[in-house]
């Protein structure tokens, strides 16, 4: 399996990064060569492999749900590049 | 003879403070002074000095009053992926720079609640993306190691700057995180000790995320007994995070010394590599018959899906990386780039705030959990890791632990390193497969490469049993009496 350009595009544009024309032709590379080394995996046989039973590490640790944390505006802002009234901005998404 | 203070284990620190032959302000100074004099090693992205000392002064009137706590006035380095409140935290990144935590990560908050120092935030790989800290927006970090060339040489990384900040005597032990190696591969690469424990042992709170289901704290040390130590004060239960254990923590410090006889150490052939170097493959052979010699038995294992870890590990670190990293958006904190359109403004700030190997890996890891390919790459990817990991459970009934060699190859020059990502991949080609199956694996410095460079050895144990790593370690240890970089350069100057 080969990524053509258009799909470089595709990929970059779900992922929200910006491609400048003159990256797609070296990223097209890396990645390929990064699936090239991925295929591999298709050697192995794992029709038998169940991923449910995970033994040691499959219990996860209930807690009570209840609100445990919270009331701090401030310090959730502070590191905003843009605030008002208490909330971040962005551009104006809706006309 | 005067002590060199830098020249302390942890261990040895601590005991020097409860005796007042030396202060924790004598002590931090020492360091401070240390790191003033080697920025040139680029291991530090932000040096908190005052701080430092204002707990240093605290710490001394608590040992004055002997109320010490287990690391009271201990100056450590934290690797800038771990939050500190009110103090910049940038995982290497320019999206993050500038970023003050609002709160405190588990670990560095376990720390301080030990007593410890903090000297500042050390330089990784962006978003410990790397084995060579050459990806960090902040510049890469120089080994203090030279080979004869004088060439510059790398750490290795992610925890670069951790491994070069405790070999050069920037700081007595450091916090580091392995995903993929990247503990084991820089203490190796720079003569110090590093335990990336079990999966749960320590709490990932705080802890900038990278690939959240093989992300794990662990220290770098000067030596077992401080990797024991660290990792006590490190490793706690915690609420905060689902995936941390209850398990009962073992005092690590008091099983050091307790040897390896009759304990079985399997030895695998699926590592004995194609290619791989004759001082690396007789550094293993010496750490057999070490470990022979003090008594433990040898068994020969097999890991077969050994080869497939790597690839594995890039289709389910990139998957993960990019969910995560999908917080990054220039909205709520760290940098944000314009954009006419929301859409705009997160292209343009993620654009310019992730450096190249990050938006590789966000890519491919896109495209893998992408519809139409998540069942051929993610989902493939998941059994097989299963398979890693129960290749392991097979060994684990025949054996205590594993010995192999930590990395395939020494430090490598920075100017040396590949422009092929796949190549670069390969550093961890002996580590991965530990976070896979989210085993505990020490690296110890056993000995040199032909060029006169550390190598180390790692020994891998069943889960939750990082005591069998802290007894074997330090057996190798012993055995090899390496000689630090510290060590080296006081006798050179002579």
């Amino acid at each position: 399996m080969s990524l053509d350009q258009k799909t470089v595009k595709r990929i970059a544009t779900l992922a929200r990064i910006k491609l400048n024309p003159d990256r797609i032709e070296s990223l097209q590379h890396d990645l390929n060569r990064i699936l090239d080394f991925i295929e591999e995996l298709n050697e192995v046989d794992t029709s038998q492999v169940d991923l449910l039973g995970d033994g040691t590490f499959s219990t996860l640790s209930f807690r009570k749900d209840t609100v445990n944390d919270g009331g701090y505006v401030d310090k959730i802002l502070s590191n905003a590049p843009e605030v008002a009234c208490n909330m971040f901005v962005v551009p104006k998404v809706v006309e | 003879m005067k002590t060199n203070l830098l020249h302390l284990t942890l261990a040895e620190a601590r005991d020097g403070l409860k005796k007042k032959i030396f202060s924790a302000v004598e002590l931090t100074e020492a360091y401070l002074k240390a790191m003033g004099e080697h920025r040139h090693l680029n291991a530090y992205i932000l040096e908190t000095p005052e701080l430092a000392l204002e707990q240093a002064l605290k710490s001394d009137k608590r040992l004055a009053k002997g109320e010490g706590r287990a690391l009271e006035g201990l100056p450590l380095a934290i690797k800038d992926l771990f939050c500190t409140e009110g103090i910049q935290t940038t995982a290497g990144s320019h999206i993050l720079e500038g970023f003050k935590p609002p709160y405190e990560s588990t670990i560095t908050q376990n720390l301080k609640n030990e007593g410890a120092v903090f000297l500042g935030k050390t330089n990784l790989d962006e978003f410990a993306m790397g084995s060579a800290n050459i990806t960090s927006y902040f510049g890469s970090v120089n080994s203090p190691w030279k080979r004869q060339d004088g060439k510059e040489l790398t750490p290795g990384g992610s925890s670069g700057g951790a491994a070069a900040a405790v070999s050069a005597g920037l700081a007595i032990a450091a916090t580091g995180s392995d995903t993929g190696g990247s503990i084991r591969q820089p203490a190796s690469f720079t003569g110090t000790v590093g335990i990336k424990p079990t999966y749960g042992r320590c709490s990932r709170w705080g802890m900038v995320a990278f690939a959240s289901s093989l992300d794990q704290a662990g220290p770098i040390t000067r030596d077992v007994r401080d990797a024991a130590i660290m990792l006590e004060a490190m490793a706690s239960y915690d609420p905060k995070d689902s995936t941390s254990s209850s398990r009962e923590i073992p005092c690590f410090e008091k099983v050091v010394g307790q040897g390896v006889k009759g304990l079985r150490v399997g030895i695998p052939k699926e590592y004995r590599l194609d290619g791989l170097r004759d001082d690396v493959l007789s550094l293993w052979e010496q750490g057999i018959k070490w470990l022979q010699e003090a008594g433990a038995e040898i068994v020969n294992i097999n890991l077969p899906h050994t080869k497939y870890s790597l690839p594995t590990y890039y289709v389910l670190a990139p998957a993960e990386a990019s969910a995560n990293l999908a917080r990054y958006d220039g909205v709520r904190y760290g940098l944000r780039v314009r954009g006419k359109t929301l859409d705009e403004l997160y292209e343009n700030t993620r654009s310019e705030g992730f450096g190249e190997e990050v938006q590789r890996r966000i890519l491919i890891g896109t495209y893998v959990l992408s519809a139409g390919y998540f069942d051929a790459y993610y989902v493939k990817a998941q059994k097989i890791r299963a398979l890693v990991t129960h290749d392991f459970e097979a060994a684990f009934q025949k054996v205590d632990m594993i010995l192999t060699p930590t990395t395939p190859t020494p430090a490598f020059a920075l100017d040396e390193r590949s422009t092929d990502p796949v190549v670069m991949y390969l550093n961890d080609v002996l580590t991965v497969s530990v976070n896979l199956a989210r085993l505990p694996a020490i690296s110890v410095p056993a000995g040199f490469s032909q060029e006169g460079l550390p190598l180390g050895l790692q020994l891998i144990g069943p889960a939750f049993d990082e005591n069998v790593l802290f007894r074997g370690g330090r057996v190798l240890e012993e055995a090899a009496n390496f000689q630090p970089w510290l060590h080296k350069k006081s006798s050179s100057s002579l």
